[in-house]
Order: structure tokens, then C-alpha cells, then sequence
């Protein structure tokens, strides 16, 4: 009797979930979150070789080549591990030394406008050149890595971009990001040099970025169910099904919970910045995220305005209406994407949270979140962006459940199932 | 000093509201707060999709409909509901025709309600007037 219960209680659990009592506003949310909505990535004017399938192949070497560091041991890949997502899965992104934030994913991130957690960059072509100069991830200069082009890939590079410059009188290790016998070697080079060997650098960036525009999600069990709510299937198949407490999640995602707010569309991210007070790594030292990573972007020489672009200046239009300056921005990162989340803790921007546990008791806590009344102070928004969140204990682990159904790994695009661009 | 102005009623209306009133007055075409100017707004054709940045045209007129040349227009905005602004500052660029003002750079991170606000420096004076924009949802593809 008690055995037959169950059974019907299961059948009936299989209609029920297909007929989730979703109104007409959650159904279109949710449509808009289904992978299969991503459009194109925008096209990035400063590269005008990001197409190109010789350029994407140049890329992904160098992206894997240890050579291209100066210990000879580090490559993008030593963080950004293609089996974890391109990410390390560690607090901090570490190499030759430690970073002081935590690696980044990379599927779908051609999406973004600004690159870092705090944006510091306009293009993933000028992204790709910082950890190569970095002392604590590849640790070489620019003059090493033109030499390294000329050795090891040579013909390759000269397919995309023309004739290698003569390097015969430069030295191995010289740049204005090194120690200080590099700059001093670097200072010591002819302008036009140094121009010739810094444009070689920004095309090996240029590669690397072709390669990371091919890197997107694989759907997650989320879109199957969506994609079956959407159509409207009258009884959706085991594979499409969420579990009461997961659909529980996502009606507290899009809903009451407002995640979908900063986390929007089908990559879960507006791509800007938002200050959502995740207490600091260093009490008392916060990171001022945005607030300095804007004027870092302006004042790029990598930039999209700079010598090394491709793009007429009228098409630099992010870089023209940046906002800068704005203590809005202080400790403001950029909202990551929520594909593949559950499987790679730690979070947020330099790993302090260790699980998604924490992250929802963050959200439900909201740290630093004044009152309307003394949100402003001299005219400026102050503290959290967050207000609290009233969550009980199941509709924490609703939240967390429905995270997990966001499973992705990240592929390149080629035999990906997504659209094609 | 202008700059000063134009910020802190950006961060007051932000304050002012901090739920989306249920019934949104739409209309692109008002008066100023305190009745000094008429002012339209013209959105992009078509309708801006969330994270693309697009350009808009501000007509300034006295009460009666006479076109402002020569004012100063500043266009900027944010989300009532979140206490953030928009992600870009648009820049006022010049006339396009007497008293039509043109904004680049305009940019929305978020479907839903924003709050748009006009401030205005005109013939001696200057008012504000405050217009509510709907971003949709991205159509499905
Ligand atoms: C030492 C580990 C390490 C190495 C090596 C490394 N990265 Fe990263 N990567 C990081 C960390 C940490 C961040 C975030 C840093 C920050 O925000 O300041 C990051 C951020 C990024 C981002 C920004 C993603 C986004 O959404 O904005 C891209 C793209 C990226 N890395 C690509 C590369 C490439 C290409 C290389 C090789 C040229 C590389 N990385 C080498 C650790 C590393
Ligand atoms: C105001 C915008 C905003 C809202 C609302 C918001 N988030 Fe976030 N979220 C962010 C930002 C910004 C970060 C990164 C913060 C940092 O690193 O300091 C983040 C980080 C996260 C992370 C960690 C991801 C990673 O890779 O480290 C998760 C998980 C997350 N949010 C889930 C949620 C959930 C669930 C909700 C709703 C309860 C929510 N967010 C609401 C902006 C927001």
C-alpha cells in the first residue's frame, strides 16, 4: 500500500515538475537565461585579425607553450586549466608568485566590454600582454617574447601579421615592466625599436585573444529544462527535469532574491561592476576594484586608442563614455558569470569565500548595506549595493541546489553545440 | 560647479524611489520640475538592446514649444530599484538643429525599469525633468 504511494507520488512528481507553475513573466525570464540565447560576441575593432583561423591557431599555441615565461615553466594554461573551466580553482592565481586575486574563467569571455575583476582592460588582446609581463605569473619582458616568436614560430606569425622585425640588437630581456637592468636595457633601445619589438608583443596578444574568442559553455542541465518549459512540452523527459528544491532555487533567483538583477541573460552577468562589500582579503586593505581599474584602462598604452589598435578612434566608444573617478566604483568587481559555478570554488574576487554556502549567507547578510536614509552621504551612493536578504534555511539550499544545475564545461567553439557566430 | 549640479540629483532620484511604482509614467515628452522648460526626449530607432551603446537627441523648448538653442543639456540615469547609474557617461556633443541636443554614449546593463534625468542650463536658468524607460528583455533568437 505504503510502496504504492510512493510509486504514484513519483509518477506524479514527473507531470508535476512539466508543468512548474511558472507566470508568463518568470517563463520569458527564464527563456532569456537559456544558453542557446547568447548572440554573437561583439566584434573587437582593435583586432582585426580575431577571425582569422591562422591567428586562432598561433593562439592557442602560445596560450600552451611554457617557453613563453621566464622560468620556462608557466603558461595562461598553469591558471586557466582547460579541464577546470580555464581556471585554477585556488583562492589566488599563483605561478611564480602569488596574484592578488583569484583566476578567472574564460568560457564566453569575449562577451565582456572590460577584462579583469576589475576591469582595467578594454580588449582581450591587451588583456593577454599584463600576465606575460607580470613578475608573479610569466615573468618575462617583451623583448624575450619577440625573440621566442622569431625562434619558434616564425612562419607562423609572419602568415598573420608580416615580416618580424630585425632583432638582432635587441636584447634578450629588456621592457618597461621588468626588473631594473631590463628597463634600463629597454631605455637604452632606439624608440623605433622599442615601437617594432612592443608591436610584436600586442600581435602575440592579438593570436592569444583569437584563440580565447572560440572558448563557450556547454548547456547545462538548466537549459534542457528550460529549452523543454519554452517549448512547451506537456511532460518533460528525465534528462529536462529540475527537482522541487532546485526549481525553488531559480524562482528565488529570478524573483524575490534579485540575482538575476547583476546576474542577467544567458551568461548571468551584466559585465559591469558592482560593490557588493565581500569582505576584503586584508581587513582594512580593501581592494578599490573599478575605481582604479577605470583609469588604469585609460591610461593604457595597450589600449584601444593607442598605437597598437586597430580600430579608428570613433570606434573606441566604451573607452570614450568610461565612467572614472566615481566613488561608486570603490571596491565595485565585475559580476562574474554563474555557468559551471558549483565546481569551482573558491569564490569571488580573491577567493575569500570558500563555498556556495558562504556566498548565499553573504547575499542574505548583505555586509555594509546602509539604510535608504544614509545611503547617500555628499551626494554619493555609500557601501553595498545589496540590501539584505531574508532567507530560511531551505531556501538558502534551494539557491545553492539551483547553482548547481548551471553544469558546464568549457570547449572551443568549433565542435561546441552553441550557435555558431 | 555644472558638474557638481548635475550629480547629486543623479544620486537623489536614486534615493527618492527605492521600489518601481507600479504604474510608470512613460511619457518621453514633459515639462521640467519646476515648469521653466519643456523637454523631449528622443529615444534610438530602434529601441536600445541592453549592452549596446547607442545615441539619443534631447529637444529643449520654453513651456510654449519654442526651441532652446544654445543650453546647456546633460542626459544621465540609473536604476531606481538597485542604487546603481548607468554604466557609461554620456557626453552631450552639440546641435544637431536648433534647440536638438544630441547624447552619445548612452548604455543599459540590465533589462527593466531605468530612471532618466535631463538637467538643463538655459536662458539664465536651469530645472531638471526626470522620464522612465523600460528596457526589455533581449528578444529570443
Ligand atoms: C599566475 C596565474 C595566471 C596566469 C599565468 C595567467 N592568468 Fe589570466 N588571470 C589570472 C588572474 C588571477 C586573473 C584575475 C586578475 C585580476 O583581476 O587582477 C586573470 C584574468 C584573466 C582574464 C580576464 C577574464 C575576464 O573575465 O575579465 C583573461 C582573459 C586571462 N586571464 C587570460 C590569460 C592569458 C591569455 C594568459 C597567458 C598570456 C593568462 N591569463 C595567464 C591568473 C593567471
Ligand atoms: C548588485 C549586483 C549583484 C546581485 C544583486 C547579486 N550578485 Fe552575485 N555577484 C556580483 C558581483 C559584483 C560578484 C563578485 C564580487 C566580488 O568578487 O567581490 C558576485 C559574485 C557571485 C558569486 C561568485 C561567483 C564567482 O565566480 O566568484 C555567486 C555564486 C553569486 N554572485 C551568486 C549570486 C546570487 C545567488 C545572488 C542572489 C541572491 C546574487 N549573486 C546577487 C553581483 C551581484
Amino acid at each position: 500500500m505504503r510502496a504504492g504511494w510512493i510509486a504514484l507520488g513519483m509518477v506524479f512528481a514527473g507531470t508535476v515538475h512539466a508543468q512548474a507553475p511558472w507566470s508568463p513573466a518568470d517563463l520569458d525570464t527564464i527563456a532569456s537565461m537559456r544558453l542557446s540565447q547568447v548572440p554573437a560576441a561583439p566584434a573587437d575593432a582593435s583586432n582585426r585579425h580575431e577571425r582569422d583561423p591562422r591567428a586562432i591557431a598561433l593562439g592557442k599555441e602560445l596560450f600552451f607553450d611554457e617557453r613563453f615565461s621566464k622560468p620556462g615553466n608557466v603558461s595562461c594554461a598553469t591558471c586557466h586549466q582547460p579541464a577546470f573551466q580555464f581556471q585554477d580553482g585556488k583562492p589566488r592565481g599563483r605561478a611564480i608568485g602569488e596574484t592578488p586575486r583569484r583566476t578567472q574563467p574564460l568560457a564566453h569571455v569575449a562577451h565582456n566590454a572590460w577584462f579583469f575583476w576589475d576591469g582595467r582592460k578594454d580588449s582581450l588582446w591587451a588583456q593577454a600582454l599584463a600576465p606575460l609581463e607580470d613578475a608573479r605569473e610569466h615573468g618575462g619582458t617583451r623583448a624575450l617574447y619577440a625573440h621566442l616568436v622569431a625562434e619558434h614560430y616564425r612562419a607562423e606569425y609572419e602568415a598573420v601579421f608580416g615580416p618580424l622585425p630585425d632583432l638582432s640588437n635587441v636584447p634578450r630581456d629588456a621592457g618597461p615592466k621588468g626588473t631594473t637592468a631590463e628597463r634600463v636595457a629597454w631605455r637604452a633601445l632606439d624608440k623605433t625599436v622599442q615601437l617594432a619589438v612592443s608591436r610584436v608583443f600586442a600581435n602575440l596578444g592579438k593570436a592569444i585573444a583569437a584563440y580565447e574568442r572560440t572558448l563557450v559553455h556547454t548547456p547545462s542541465r538548466f537549459d534542457r529544462y528550460a529549452e523543454a518549459l519554452v517549448r512547451g512540452k506537456p511532460r518533460l523527459d528525465e534528462s529536462e527535469r529540475l527537482t522541487r528544491e532546485e526549481e525553488t532555487g531559480l524562482a528565488l533567483f529570478i524573483g524575490r532574491g534579485r540575482c538575476n538583477t547583476c546576474h542577467t541573460g544567458p551568461l548571468m552577468t551584466d559585465h559591469y561592476f558592482h560593490s557588493t562589500r565581500v569582505p576584503p582579503r586584508e581587513p582594512g586593505r580593501p581592494d578599490l576594484g573599478r575605481y582604479l581599474g577605470a583609469d588604469e584602462a585609460l591610461a593604457d598604452e595597450f589600449n584601444c586608442l593607442g598605437a597598437f589598435s586597430d580600430a579608428q578612434p570613433a570606434q573606441c566608444r566604451e573607452l570614450r563614455f568610461i565612467v572614472h573617478g566615481d566613488p561608486l566604483l570603490k571596491r565595485a568587481f565585475k559580476t562574474p558569470g554563474l555557468r559551471g559555478v558549483a565546481t569551482r570554488a573558491p569564490y569571488m574576487h580573491a577567493g575569500q569565500l570558500a563555498s556556495l554556502a558562504r556566498v548565499i549567507a553573504h547575499y542574505a547578510e548583505a555586509p555594509e548595506s546602509l539604510p535608504a536614509e544614509r545611503r547617500i552621504v555628499q551626494g554619493h551612493v555609500m557601501g553595498s549595493e545589496l540590501l539584505p536578504l531574508k532567507l530560511s534555511d531551505k531556501e538558502a539550499a534551494a539557491l545553492v541546489a539551483f547553482l548547481a544545475t548551471l553544469d558546464s564545461t568549457t570547449i572551443e567553439r568549433a565542435t561546441a553545440v552553441a550557435k555558431p557566430e | 560647479m555644472w558638474r557638481k549640479y548635475v550629480l547629486f540629483p543623479v544620486v537623489g532620484l536614486l534615493a527618492a524611489c527605492a521600489s518601481a511604482p507600479t504604474a510608470l509614467d512613460l511619457s518621453l515628452d514633459k515639462l521640467t520640475k519646476e515648469g521653466k522648460f519643456r523637454v523631449a526626449l528622443v529615444a534610438p530607432v530602434p529601441e536600445p538592446a541592453v549592452h549596446q551603446i547607442h545615441d539619443w537627441s534631447i529637444r529643449l523648448m520654453t513651456p510654449d514649444g519654442t526651441p532652446i538653442a544654445k543650453g546647456l543639456v546633460y542626459l544621465n540615469g540609473g536604476m531606481p530599484g538597485h542604487g546603481h547609474g548607468l554604466p557609461t557617461r554620456p557626453i552631450t556633443v552639440g546641435e544637431t538643429a536648433p534647440g536638438l541636443y544630441r547624447v552619445e554614449g548612452m548604455k543599459f546593463n540590465m533589462p527593466g525599469h531605468w530612471e532618466l534625468i535631463v538637467a538643463i542650463q538655459a536662458n539664465g536658468t536651469e530645472d531638471f525633468a526626470y522620464f522612465n524607460w523600460m528596457v526589455a528583455l533581449p528578444k529570443a533568437r
